[in-house]
């Protein structure tokens, strides 16, 4: 019985930790008081945040987090501001994000209606399509070519739920394994396990430069939906999320983002030093004119 | 707080959450049980054999309990998940089978045989404790040496290990949780999925925690009955 009880007040203990996470006065008076920002990073989300060969966190986003962290330091006039990294995943990022471990995650977050309900986002920074990454002689190119075989996402991502419900709605038999992060996810589909990776374009052609024979692989299928990229904070706190916003849009409207695209997708990244040669579309053109912080689903 | 989560259907809509988290829980269960009856096994035998009088096959199990019991458990499972496949014949073809089956296979036989070896160590020491005396008057009645372990060493070992072993089934389960790093879907795994698909942390692993603490608790209860009819008179444990 005693053991019983003993139970029930570890369950207790943990009881606190939720009220914890609610700070009164914001991610900035939390800065200011601590001197401290946590930024949330990904560890391999090619080319968007990610460890190059020094093992530094570096990519696009790391790059538009780190000038959101100079507008934080000279919004609160504190030079000092110390940066904390801290290495998220694709399962991680959100529950981390609200509970107050990070307070700015950029990587390679979807901005969608059902994360609103649980993290704030920022104005978008990059729109990408979801399609298959797989080998050129698998005979997929397409969705429908996957029915009966095996695919792999990476666990927690819009591709893991958009692909299991199409495979449930269209009674597709695709059978499919969920992976801890791209670069396994990759392993699985290199060693041959799965016929196809699914995942958003951009990171596909990400995964294949880190591999060991680029040529052999490819990006394909239709795309099935458009994403917007944002950076993600905890809900509910207006003047961060403007401070972000406007520092974005400022990079965006006044062009300065543009050396930060081609140095990342237009030029040779770390740490293989492969071009993903990806123009820019359309889309992020548009974006680019007129920021804005909307989901696209 | 908000339990109603576990009744919400999922966003495939062939269930529920909490239906989601009994299919990791039969998984878990299944799992357990495939590599406790492997660990039980092999264990035995290898226990066996560390207490037999030839030295090869003393140093043959001796040598198993080393490489098994100080690799940790998540780097075995990593080897035979991704590295065997690649090295064995026939390692291709094991690939291209449904992926719920290699995980599961893997697993099982990841789990049981890092199991076996502690099983071996739990076997060899209720070998040992057994005063000398039962085995030399087994050899002194004519018994075979096997027939002396059959009929006489295994028996009395088998009564006084099971406390330990108590505790081994416990760890296979408690341990299975490392296989959801493979992907395979257990109840570990439909908790952090929960996590994802929800955003609902608390509620899902205070769940999680509650299913492995009834699991368990209903082994201990198992165990209990067992150790109180297989306790021998007059040995450590015993009230008589």
């Amino acid at each position: 019985m005693h053991q019983f009880r003993a139970f029930a007040v570890l369950l207790c203990l943990g009881a606190p930790l939720r009220l914890g996470a609610e700070e009164p006065g914001g991610t900035l008076k939390k800065v200011k008081d601590s001197g401290v920002i946590a930024l949330g990073h990904r560890e391999s989300s090619i080319p968007f945040s990610y460890y190059d060969d020094k093992q530094q966190v570096v990519g696009y986003s790391q790059d538009i987090a780190l000038r959101i962290v100079d507008a934080v330091k000279q919004e609160l006039k504190l030079p000092g501001v110390q940066v904390k990294l801290v290495p998220v995943t694709s399962q991680n990022r959100i529950p981390l994000v609200q509970n107050g471990t990070v307070d700015i995650e950029c990587g390679s977050t979807t901005n969608n209606l059902e994360r609103q309900k649980q993290v704030a986002f920022s104005n978008t920074i990059f729109i990408v399509r979801t399609r298959l990454l797989t080998r050129k002689d698998s005979g997929i190119r397409d969705l429908p070519d996957l029915a009966g075989k095996n695919a792999v996402v990476t666990a927690g991502t819009t591709s893991e739920r958009l692909l299991r419900k199409v495979n449930e709605e269209k009674k597709l038999g695709v059978k499919i394994t969920s992976a801890k992060d791209h670069g396994e996810s990759f392993l699985i589909l290199e060693s041959g396990r799965a016929a196809a990776f699914m995942l958003d374009d951009v990171l596909l052609s990400g995964e294949l430069a880190k591999s060991r024979k680029p040529a052999d692989w490819m990006v394909t299928g239709t795309p099935q939906s458009r994403e917007a990229y944002g950076c993600s904070m905890r809900k509910d706190d207006r003047p961060f999320k403007a401070l972000i916003d406007r520092t974005i849009a400022t990079l965006e409207t006044s062009g300065g983002i543009l050396p930060i695209y081609e140095k990342w997708l237009q030029k040779p990244i770390p740490p293989k030093g492969l071009n993903l040669d990806f123009p820019l579309s359309d889309e992020m053109k548009a974006l680019f004119k007129s920021p804005n912080d909307k989901a696209l689903d | 707080m908000d339990f109603r989560i576990f009744v919400s259907p999922v966003p495939t809509g062939e269930t529920t959450y909490l239906g989601w988290l009994f299919v990791g829980l039969r998984n878990t269960v299944a799992l357990s049980l495939a590599a406790w009856i492997l660990a039980l096994a092999l264990g035995t035998v290898l226990g066996i054999l560390r207490t037999v009088p030839g030295r090869g096959l003393r140093a043959l199990a001796g040598a198993y309990v080393e490489i098994f019991r100080n690799v940790p458990l998540l780097v075995q499972l990593f080897i035979w998940y991704f590295v065997v496949p690649e090295i064995v014949p026939g390692g291709h073809r094991f690939k291209q089978i449904d992926p719920f089956a290699q995980q599961f296979l893997t697993s099982a036989a990841c789990l049981g045989l890092f199991t076996a070896a502690r099983v071996c160590e739990q076997v060899r020491a209720g070998i040992e404790s057994l005063p000398p005396g039962q085995k030399n008057a087994g050899l002194a009645l004519g018994l075979t040496l096997p027939q002396t372990y059959r009929y006489v060493l295994l028996p009395m070992a088998a009564r006084l290990i099971v406390p330990p072993l108590t505790s081994e089934t416990v760890n296979v389960f408690k341990n299975s949780a490392v296989c959801s790093t493979i992907g395979l879907i257990e109840l570990t795994a439909q908790g952090r999925q929960l996590v994802d698909y929800t955003a609902h942390a608390y509620e899902s692993f205070l769940a999680v925690t509650v299913l492995y603490l009834v699991v368990n608790a209903a082994i201990q209860l198992l165990m209990r009955v067992v150790e109180s009819r297989a306790r021998v008179p007059g040995y450590l444990g015993s009230r008589k």
